[in-house]
């Protein structure tokens, strides 16, 4: 998915002189072949964060469209204020490429860590917020953040994800995606927890109890349209993520239900990293296990939401 | 000295002091000379066009000394100054702290510390990838430079040569607490961004005549960005108010306070 992102954004680059890519200190090589054929539109800035924020906003108030890439938590917390006052308070077309959103650096351990990445973003004024679910749904977003006039936050996962988005649903920035359609419930996930939610609902079709499928790639701004049409049509929604049970996906959905439809808001169950820091190491996998994000718990809660 | 227009400036700025009875009087007059100096020998920009490309830029970081850069921009005309008797109400354009698109001739909303220089930086490149001649000037508060992303941003500006840079720092000596020299000390100041790249030079920030002179040598080196390090005095022209921290930011300033002031600009 890193790579798919940052070969589309060195192709649009090319056609595009507006376009830059900023690193920090990226592994070596990354994007060695842009760096080669256009040089003045390739920078590796070093560990400063907080600058290459301030030096982006600078940039894109001079008309170009930076793409700023460095590992997802000192993209997001490292450089909040940065983000909030230069680049959102003043609104500018620059966008975030956050490596190993979630825990996909589990082996590196809790500073590594990007698991409350989306909260802090949603709460800033004019930010967009988005996780997509495979490399192919990442081609098509790329495209789609050249004219994208305000900051966008793009949350990568490890790579190597099962491709489970279709092209002929296209890709459209705040426009969920209702991947497979809806019964008596509904999971409404982002990023790749959408392969797992559409591998739960799988599993529970066949045992005769239908889920639909929302994937959210866009967490902000929020399909409320998607939420109002499909939410009152079904008895349970679970919400998935990986990232905080505070302030992410599942609380943006219990709060526009709260806000629009508040007799719904009892159908929201959040599946979600709890308020707590890890203290494992391992894998993304086992991670993900530890916090019980796993296809047999989505499945698990569904059934009992359901049965109830 | 002060000369006649560098205290008809700082009655401006005493004006608009009186709306509120409030404001950052002491870092307003520590910097006004050279922002006046700026507007008036150094930078190029079209007032009936703020948004002209080829225009200068200027980012005032230390944003909480806006008051001097609203009472300049308006002596030069991008607003009425009497637009500036509005400061700090629910409408107006002009708070405690500039903000871009609001103000014309404001280039970057700044007020939060250390993102002045990193900005500039961005404009700086920006011109020197596309080979544009304007010019980049910042604006620093030397208790600003506390931030460690004032000292990032040197970096980049002197791996860039960004010769088009140059930042002026307002060296007064104190920052809101105390003195610099016992909340972080900053010295050896000029060794300092002499090792990070900069080309720099120390200068009294409230002489006219040698600002205009240095001003006329920058850059200072063509494949650096400059550092001008401005020795001044806070709260300058206002003998109660010289060197003391509790101007720094000052509310409730009473009418005998007030009177004192003007009393300072005849």
């Amino acid at each position: 998915m890193r790579n798919t992102c940052l070969n589309e954004i060195h192709k649009l680059a090319k056609v595009n002189k507006k376009i830059l890519f900023i690193g920090s200190d990226l592994g070596a090589g990354t994007l060695a072949d842009m760096q080669q054929e256009i040089p003045d539109q390739f920078i590796m800035e070093g560990i400063s964060e907080q600058h290459i924020i301030g030096m982006s906003a600078g940039l894109a108030m001079e008309g170009f469209t930076p793409y700023v890439n460095s590992i997802a938590p000192f993209l997001t917390r490292r450089c909040y204020e940065q983000v909030l006052v230069d680049l959102c308070l003043h609104n500018l077309p620059v966008r975030l490429i956050g490596n190993g959103g979630g825990v996909v650096y589990a082996p590196l351990g809790p500073t590594h860590l990007a698991v409350e990445d989306i909260a802090i973003f949603r709460v800033i004024p004019n930010m967009t917020i988005i996780a997509p679910c495979d490399a192919e749904e990442m081609v098509r977003l790329v495209k789609q953040t050249v004219n994208w006039p305000h900051p966008i936050y793009i949350r990568l996962a490890k790579g190597g994800d099962k491709v489970v988005s279709n092209k002929k649903n296209g890709f459209e920035i705040g426009k969920a995606i209702l991947l497979r359609p809806q019964g008596q419930g509904l999971f409404i996930t982002t990023g790749v927890m959408t392969q797992k939610a559409i591998e739960a609902s799988e599993q529970l079709e066949k045992e005769g109890i239908q889920c639909g499928v929302l994937h959210v790639h866009t967490i902000k701004p929020l399909d409320y349209q998607a939420l109002a049409s499909l939410i009152p049509k079904v008895d349970v929604v679970v919400t998935v993520e990986e990232h905080a049970r505070i302030g992410g996906l599942g609380s943006a959905v219990l709060e526009y239900c709260s806000d629009k439809i508040p007799k719904h808001t009892s159908k929201i169950n959040r599946i979600g990293i709890p308020d707590k820091f890890s203290d494992k190491y391992g894998s993304q996998e086992t991670l993900l296990e530890y916090f019980e994000i796993t296809v047999e718990s989505i499945k698990n809660l569904m059934k009992l939401k359901t049965r109830n | 000295m002060i000369d006649k227009r560098s205290k008809e400036l700082r009655k401006t700025v005493v004006d608009i002091i009186a709306i509120e009875r409030r404001g950052h009087l002491g870092p307003a007059m520590s910097s006004i000379d050279i922002l006046r100096v700026l507007y008036d020998d150094f930078l190029n920009y079209r007032v009936e066009d703020p948004d002209w490309d080829k225009r200068d830029r200027f980012i005032l970081s230390k944003g909480h000394g806006c008051l001097s850069l609203y009472a300049v921009l308006a002596d030069k005309g991008f607003f009425p100054k009497k637009n500036l008797l509005t400061f700090c109400k629910s409408e107006s354009i002009f708070g405690g702290h500039p903000e871009r698109g609001k103000i014309p001739g404001v280039e970057a909303s700044t007020g939060s510390l250390g993102h002045g220089l990193p900005i500039g930086v961005g404009m700086a490149l920006a011109a020197k990838i596309r080979k544009e001649s304007h010019r980049i000037v910042v604006l620093v508060g030397d208790g600003e430079i506390n931030e460690g992303s004032v000292w990032e941003a040197a970096l980049s500006a002197a791996k860039h040569k960004l010769s088009n840079l140059t930042m002026f720092i307002d060296y007064n000596k104190l920052q809101s607490y105390g003195p610099n020299a016992e909340i972080l000390n900053l010295e050896p100041l000029a060794d300092k961004w002499k090792s990070f790249g900069f080309s720099v030079e120390e200068i009294d920030g409230h002489n006219i005549e040698e600002l205009r002179i240095l001003m006329k040598t920058i850059p200072l080196d063509k494949s650096k960005p400059t550092a001008v390090i401005c020795h001044t005095v806070k709260g300058k022209g206002f003998h109660f108010a010289e060197g003391k921290t509790e101007w720094h930011h000052k509310s409730k300033i009473s009418d005998d306070q007030l009177d004192e002031m003007y009393q300072c600009l005849r």
